[in-house]
């Protein structure tokens, strides 16, 4: 595919909000009729990707059911900077139970829905990392085996924010956190583990996989929308950059999000039946070391000198995404 | 109709006739004929408009049932022993979130070293959740409290677990007189939820309660099980007009009138305790039994009444607390505490809310001067409960629940000491 740069300021991108693009093109976010689901006096930190993908993600899933829906959240950052009693950020029917079971209790309202011949009510349950790949994955393993008639959302900031920073099956190898620190001779998260969540759901064959960034809200609301017109078991993975645990300015985290796609380290596609549909395209290819150095997470990395062979063996696994999956030519090996 | 049929068929009969909307299940003996037979009525259409959703371990049975419930659906599950430890986390949430699912725990011991047969380990490692708990003798009683559970759960917004002895009643074929479907539509009503998750009139459950609030919710759920005591003994005049038998009462009584001796249990021993009486009684001892049903909320002042003329209590527990004894005869003796000294409840401290000296030493002065109640909660926001109380009261497809509760409230006094 030939070189082509996009340049955001010109007319008719697809920048949200954009009031030059025709109505249908435009952003939910930039029509007044927008629910926003989750509203303004919530308790996130600046900057926070969970916060901006949620709700992006669900004013989606809104204007795709037509406000006719239902949200169960997991425990964590995203339930607790919402809901701290008296007072709640959402705008739509919400409940929170338990930190592993989000997918679970999902597949509990849609059992309701059906029994009372109420599937007009479209069911969105959701988590962090945490609740999804390590404690949530049995219940959403279940519902995805089962084909429940749930999209499961995944806002993925790579380790446990809300407890302080510690490392889950989704930390990347060699980033901080609490539990994997920089010291010793390998220090932060080993390299060869943690688990690939969209892969997995994709081995459940499930009707709809996604993977998103909150660098590009558009295609997110596009992949939102477009597993609300699957009815079974939907997965959509987003990465969300969190600037307390991630040691990266507020102002970052839109940069940070497109650079993980950018370097290949995020693989960003849609996969349908367990069989991947298409990928987006890495336009302006960059070195893994642009994208982990503002982060204080991989801050060992480059000093007090550079650490080229750890930072060689992430290229590595960049360099694998972008062949596994055509990031470059969009042809998937 | 009376039948011949094994105890969990009859449960999974009475079940039926409930016409729950969803149903999840994880196999756990002694349990699975009660779900197996669910799952061939859903299947074969015999019981409509119902989901039938095989799940993958017990977390997420009861994890489903309280989305479901949430969603307002009637919502059933069974499981026991190891199950029920496994779905722990969520046996305590669906009490918390006032979810009204009714739970079938075919009671069996926990391992290690594993065995499958019965005692009540598991009820009693959840005896604290806050659900109502209560014990069936026979198959009869297993029948009849399951649908009179689905009411009392429905109008207290309170999930209900009723324990059945695992093989000994789940396996044993008795004579059950099962209800017509007309009859047990005349006792339970559709379930018509206070709140639930609407798109018509989006509601936020389980929000998170820091230190503030978090003692009243735990007074204002005490304050619900009193409620209940009160609610079993009006439900089983209903249920005793329309069914022609009495299912629940907080126990039931056997040649007490004069007795010296009392011999106490839950669940399937009570019947042999009643044979042992019949043959002690013929040797000339005042001996009576008593077979508790209603173990959450401990029916205390009913108990005291009834145990206050015999001289010794014999508590046949079917679990045991390492390092204390058994769990039913503590609750027994505290329940007959009359010598000195006055052991008092104060309870503190909970959800973060700090134990001040100044709270505690205003508890021991209120103690000191002879005001201090058997059960305080230190530190009530009274403007608060207050609050919630009218909610519950005034909110949108509201039972009387919230009435109910100021009529408590108002009656046992200003609570905690200030």
């Amino acid at each position: 595919m030939p070189f082509q740069p996009i340049k955001f300021y010109q007319t008719g991108s697809f920048v949200v909000g954009n009031r030059l693009l025709s109505e249908d093109q435009r952003s939910v976010q930039s029509s007044q009729a927008r629910t926003n689901s989750l509203t303004l006096g919530h308790r996130a930190c600046q900057g926070c990707g969970e916060a901006l993908g949620a709700r992006y993600a669900l004013d989606a899933a809104m204007r795709a059911t037509d406000n006719q829906m239902v949200v169960a959240n997991a425990t964590g950052c995203l339930e607790v900077f919402t809901t701290p009693f008296p007072e709640t950020s959402w705008q739509i029917p919400w409940i929170h139970s338990l930190f592993g079971n989000s997918a679970a209790v999902g597949t509990g309202i849609a059992a309701a829905l059906r029994s009372k011949g109420r599937q007009d009510i479209r069911v969105v349950a959701q988590a962090g990392d945490g609740g999804t790949v390590d404690i949530g994955f049995g219940p959403l393993s279940g519902m995805f085996e089962r084909n429940d008639d749930v999209l499961f959302i995944c806002y993925d900031n790579e380790a446990y924010m809300n407890t302080g920073v510690q490392r889950s099956g989704a930390t990347p190898p060699a980033a901080r956190t609490a539990t994997t620190d920089a010291v010793g001779p390998h220090p932060g998260e080993d390299f060869g583990k943690g688990k690939n969540l969209p892969l997995i759901a994709m081995a459940h064959e499930i009707p709809y996989v996604a993977t998103a960034t909150v660098a590009e809200l558009r295609d997110l609301e596009y992949k939102v929308e477009k597993a609300m017109s699957f009815h079974g078991a939907r997965y959509i993975h987003v990465l969300v950059p969190c600037p307390l645990g991630w040691g990266s300015a507020p102002s970052d985290t839109i940069r940070l999000s497109r650079m993980a796609k950018e370097t290949g380290l995020f693989p960003v596609f849609e996969a349908e039946g367990g069989e991947v549909t298409s990928v987006s395209n890495i336009r302006h290819q960059l070195p893994v070391e642009e994208y982990l150095r503002p982060q204080r997470r991989y801050q060992h990395l480059f000093r007090p000198q550079p650490d080229t062979e750890t930072i060689g063996r992430i290229q590595a696994i960049a360099d694998k995404n972008i062949s596994r999956f055509g990031l470059l030519n969009g042809e998937p090996k | 109709m009376l039948e011949q049929i094994e105890g969990s068929q009859a449960v999974a009969r009475a079940v039926r006739l409930s016409r729950p909307e969803v149903i999840c299940a994880y196999p756990i003996s002694p349990q699975t004929h009660i779900v197996e037979a669910l799952s061939v009525a859903v299947k074969s259409g015999a019981l409509e408009h119902c989901e039938f959703v095989n799940v993958e371990s017990e977390f997420a049975a009861l994890s489903v049932a309280i989305g479901a419930s949430a969603a307002g659906a009637r919502s059933y599950t069974a499981t026991a022993s190891q199950g029920l430890l496994y779905m722990i986390e969520a046996v305590y949430n669906a009490a918390g979130l006032g979810l009204p699912i009714v739970m079938t725990l075919a009671n069996r011991a926990i391992g290690a070293p594993i065995n499958i047969w019965n005692d009540h380990s598991d009820a009693m490692a959840v005896r604290d959740a806050g659900w109502i708990q209560l014990f069936a003798e026979t198959n009869q009683d297993a029948a009849d409290l399951h649908i009179y559970a689905f009411r009392l759960a429905e109008q207290l917004s309170v999930p209900v677990m009723v324990n059945m002895d695992g093989f000994i009643l789940t396996h044993a074929t008795e004579r059950v007189d099962l209800p017509t479907q007309e009859q047990v539509d005349a006792f339970l009503p559709p379930y018509a939820p206070r709140t639930y998750l609407d798109p018509a009139d989006p509601v936020s459950i389980g929000a998170m309660v820091g230190p503030e609030a978090f003692t009243e919710v735990r007074y204002l759920a005490s304050l619900r099980q009193q409620e209940a005591l009160s609610a079993i003994e009006q439900i089983d005049e209903e249920f005793s007009e329309v069914f022609g038998r009495r299912p629940c009462g907080f126990f039931s009584s056997y040649r007490m009138e004069d007795a010296e001796i009392v011999a106490v249990a839950m669940g399937s021993a009570v019947g042999t305790l009643k044979d042992a009486v019949d043959d002690m009684r013929e040797q000339g001892v005042r001996v009576g039994a008593l077979g508790l049903r209603t173990f959450r909320p401990f029916p205390a002042d009913a108990i005291r009444s009834a145990l206050s003329g015999s001289r010794r209590v014999l508590v046949f527990e079917r679990a045991h607390s390492p390092g204390f004894g058994g769990q039913l005869s503590a609750d027994i003796a505290a329940t007959m505490r009359s010598a000195e000294p006055t052991v008092h409840s104060v309870v503190s401290g909970l959800g973060g809310r700090p134990v001040t000296r100044l709270s505690v030493a205003s508890a021991i002065q209120a103690a000191s001067k002879g005001e201090l109640g058997l059960e305080t909660f230190l530190d009530l926001d009274e403007s608060l409960l207050k609050h919630e109380v009218t909610e519950l009261g005034t909110a949108r497809r509201s039972s009387a629940t919230g009435g109910t509760l100021a009529q408590i409230i108002e009656s046992s006094g200003p609570q905690g000491a200030r």
